[in-house]
């Protein structure tokens, strides 16, 4: 390989920084405030609906695992299907050829409608293609809002969630979009005023896919605007860029994600739009149909038998939803496009390189509270792959000052009288008390105690006291 | 129920003795013999979420052979619990039948009502762990809502992380203040004088910080509230 892998952002700091100058926006903490507390309670009564919930995540871990054991065959049942109905099917091993293939297959159009999608954000398709005089159109709202600004996304399902409405409004007035007013409707109607004149000047279409049926190589696109319909339908060549681990073997593994998912992401019953290809049909759709499939660390990936399940992922997004510390510093702090809890789990992974000091910081951007568990609903033990990737940290690292502390604690804890000791030394502490706490402990502690008085420690540990009293 | 053994955790052990006395005193009112096996010292979960599962797992197998041979060791710390319970058995050293205080209580035991007095307004924060690796559900709540003269005050907002998570709260001190901040803005809402909890590390991390800000508000484990009696009522903790 040897070429980055753009699903982080050169030069994003690592996440504590990241973290440090985002909390200090009181705009973007008020926003992520506002949207995720709202969508997190619609989740929550969306999926109590449901008696069968538990069931159908686990149905949906297990599809997804025998995927995933078996991806080989599935892939190469998708591509004799694909081909039989009409469509190409190209590999691409990382982002620099998946981003060449599609560059190569846009030919001399100079602009192209895009469909939101996570593959193509995560390979830099967009940079790719302006740095090959080709101008991306995003359509999706949110995908639109963040392009305009010249910003990044910060959330897999809302890539502009750390907008309000006044600032979108803002956005689109610098761009020439005049809305009426910062009304939601106000502003979809100047979107959808500059986007069908793209929808019909324009010949070629990328997408990326939310599944694909490996038995009939159909591939499936869920989205509540419509214009996904649009880019899909309107354009002469449709080029379609999917994570190999996005397929499932049948389409009755299909219908378990297609109510796992919008209940889970936008709190639906139902999303608004469901669109479905297979191949082409002559006079209907597109007449040229090419389904990239990109690897870009997914087969790294699969070889790890606790982070593999990260590769179960849907793309949900509730795990951001509900996760404390992406609510706090928003999504650009991960440096990824894959933001949240997730994007701290899959991330890591796909870079796949463990002298990445900024992807080495995910992992840790975590209190390890299980919310993300509790709501993934392909049951990906966010918290179990979290403590993994953290141990691959620290075997990278070989010997630094935390890994001397922790040998240390480790061998004090190892032996009840060394425990002994170091507690009655560690009692003299409390000669740094005044009024019963302690505002400045010195060396490490001193973050602790930045914020946070420390507990005095006692004249008598429990156990010296068990010995008075009982022993 | 022949031999109960006490886990009191490292943390507890050393910080916070009062709360492991509350566990015996509690025990021994409801007419049970506890133990404490004099080699016990840590669960080794800093150092499993730190990464350091080798270290961990050399803990998690003295932890087996200390307690090899109790009917129940119950411990004052959700997430010790869950680590011993759920994490020590893929370290290769599972098999010791380890209760959290209020799962104890209310499943073992089958008592809700302890005979407790605690004249004192007060609101529960439900531990991440106990809540969503043990699943205690409302069984501290059970348990205050029993406690004689004691004012139960909703949290808002209760099941959202105080910011601690362990070395988190060095790691990203940052972000695990702004957690800890809007926690503080629950706990004070509700006007209570107590903030109680089944884990010491999370009261240390928001009394902590309620003690910064000179708050008024005192962080106290739910074990010494349940242990408190009209005639042996609580008191603060001399040092
Ligand atoms: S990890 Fe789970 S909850 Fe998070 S986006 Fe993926 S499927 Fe959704």
């Amino acid at each position: 390989m040897g070429t980055r892998n753009p699903v982080t952002w050169l030069g994003s700091p690592a996440f504590p920084e990241a973290a440090r100058t985002a909390l200090a926006d009181t705009q973007l903490r008020r926003n992520l405030r506002n949207a995720t507390t709202t969508i997190r309670g619609r989740r929550a009564a969306a999926v109590a609906e449901l008696p069968d919930w538990e069931r159908l995540r686990r149905a949906g871990e297990a599809i997804k695992d025998r995927v995933l054991a078996e991806l080989d065959t599935h892939l190469e049942r998708l591509e004799a299907a694909v081909t039989a109905r009409g469509g190409v099917v190209h590999w691409a091993r990382d982002a620099a050829e998946a981003n060449e293939i599609v560059l190569r297959l846009v030919g001399d159009e100079r602009e192209v409608v895009k469909v939101k999608s996570m593959a193509t954000a995560e390979i830099g398709l967009n940079e790719a293609l302006a740095a090959g005089g080709v101008r991306a159109v995003e359509t999706d709202l949110a995908e639109l809002i963040v392009q305009l600004g010249d910003d990044r996304p910060s959330h897999i399902l809302v890539p502009a969630i750390h907008r309000n409405r006044a600032e979108i409004r803002e956005i689109f007035r610098r761009s020439g979009l005049a809305a009426t007013g910062d009304a939601p409707r106000e502003l979809a109607e100047a979107a959808r005023a500059h986007l069908r004149e793209k929808f019909l000047s324009c010949k070629v279409a990328i997408s990326g896919a939310n599944f694909a049926v490996a038995d009939t190589g159909s591939v499936v696109v869920l989205e509540s605007e419509g214009n996904g319909r649009m880019c899909l339908t309107l354009p002469e060549k449709l080029i379609t860029v999917m994570g190999i681990e996005k397929l499932v073997p049948t389409w009755q593994d299909l219908e378990v994600f297609l109510q796992l998912l919008p209940r889970s992401s936008t709190a639906e019953r139902m999303n608004p739009y469901t669109s479905v290809w297979t191949g082409v049909t002559p006079g209907d759709g597109p007449a040229e149909f090419h389904l990239v499939l990109l690897d870009n660390g997914r087969t790294a990936t699969l070889a790890d038998p606790t982070g593999r399940q990260a590769l179960r992922c849907i793309r949900c997004s509730a795990c951001l939803n509900v996760c404390p510390v992406y609510e706090r510093t928003g999504g650009k702090s991960y440096g990824s496009v894959y933001p949240g809890p997730i994007g701290a789990i899959l991330t890591p992974q796909l870079v796949d390189d463990p002298h990445d000091a900024q992807a080495a910081s995910l992992p840790y951007a975590s209190s390890l509270c299980g919310a993300c568990f509790e709501v993934c609903p392909v049951r990906i033990d966010i918290p179990e792959v979290l403590t993994h990737l953290r141990a691959r940290v620290v075997s990278a690292r070989g010997r630094t000052a935390e890994s001397v502390a922790m040998a240390a604690a480790a061998w004090v804890f190892g032996d009840p009288a060394r425990y002994e000791r170091a507690q009655r030394l560690g009692s003299l502490a409390r000669f740094l008390g005044r009024d019963g706490r302690i505002s400045r402990l010195p060396g490490p502690g001193a973050v602790w105690t930045a914020s946070r008085d420390a507990p005095v420690p006692p004249r008598e540990s429990f156990r010296e006291w068990w010995r008075r009293n009982r022993g | 129920m022949e031999r109960i053994a006490l886990f009191a955790t490292c943390l507890t052990d050393t910080l916070y003795p009062a709360t492991a006395r509350a566990v015996v005193r509690l025990l021994e009112r409801l007419g049970r013999a506890v133990e404490f096996p004099l080699d016990q010292t840590c669960c080794g979960q800093m150092h499993f979420n730190t990464g350091y599962a080798a270290h961990a797992e050399g803990l998690a197998r003295s932890f087996a052979s200390v307690f090899a041979g109790y009917d129940a060791v119950v411990t004052p710390s959700g997430s010790c619990a869950g680590m011993a319970r759920e994490v020590h058995p893929k370290l290769g050293a599972g098999g010791v039948p380890v209760y959290e205080l209020s799962e104890f209580l209310v499943d073992v035991l089958g008592v809700t009502d302890v005979g407790a007095y605690f004249p004192h307004r007060v609101t529960y924060h439900p531990t991440c762990h106990s809540l969503r690796v043990l699943g205690v559900g409302d069984k501290p709540l059970a348990l205050l809502r029993a406690v004689r003269g004691l004012e139960l005050v909703e949290l808002p907002l209760a099941e959202s992380c105080c910011g601690f998570g362990g070395t988190f709260a060095l790691k990203n001190a940052d972000t695990s203040t702004a957690m800890l901040a809007d926690k503080m803005r629950c706990v004070l809402d509700t006007g209570a004088e107590v903030l109680t909890s089944g884990d010491n590390s999370c009261l240390m991390h928001i009394g902590g910080g309620l003690s910064r800000l000179r708050a008024g508000v005192r962080p106290v484990h739910l074990a010494e509230i349940l242990a408190s009696t009209e005639e042996d009522p609580w008191a603060p903790a001399t040092r």
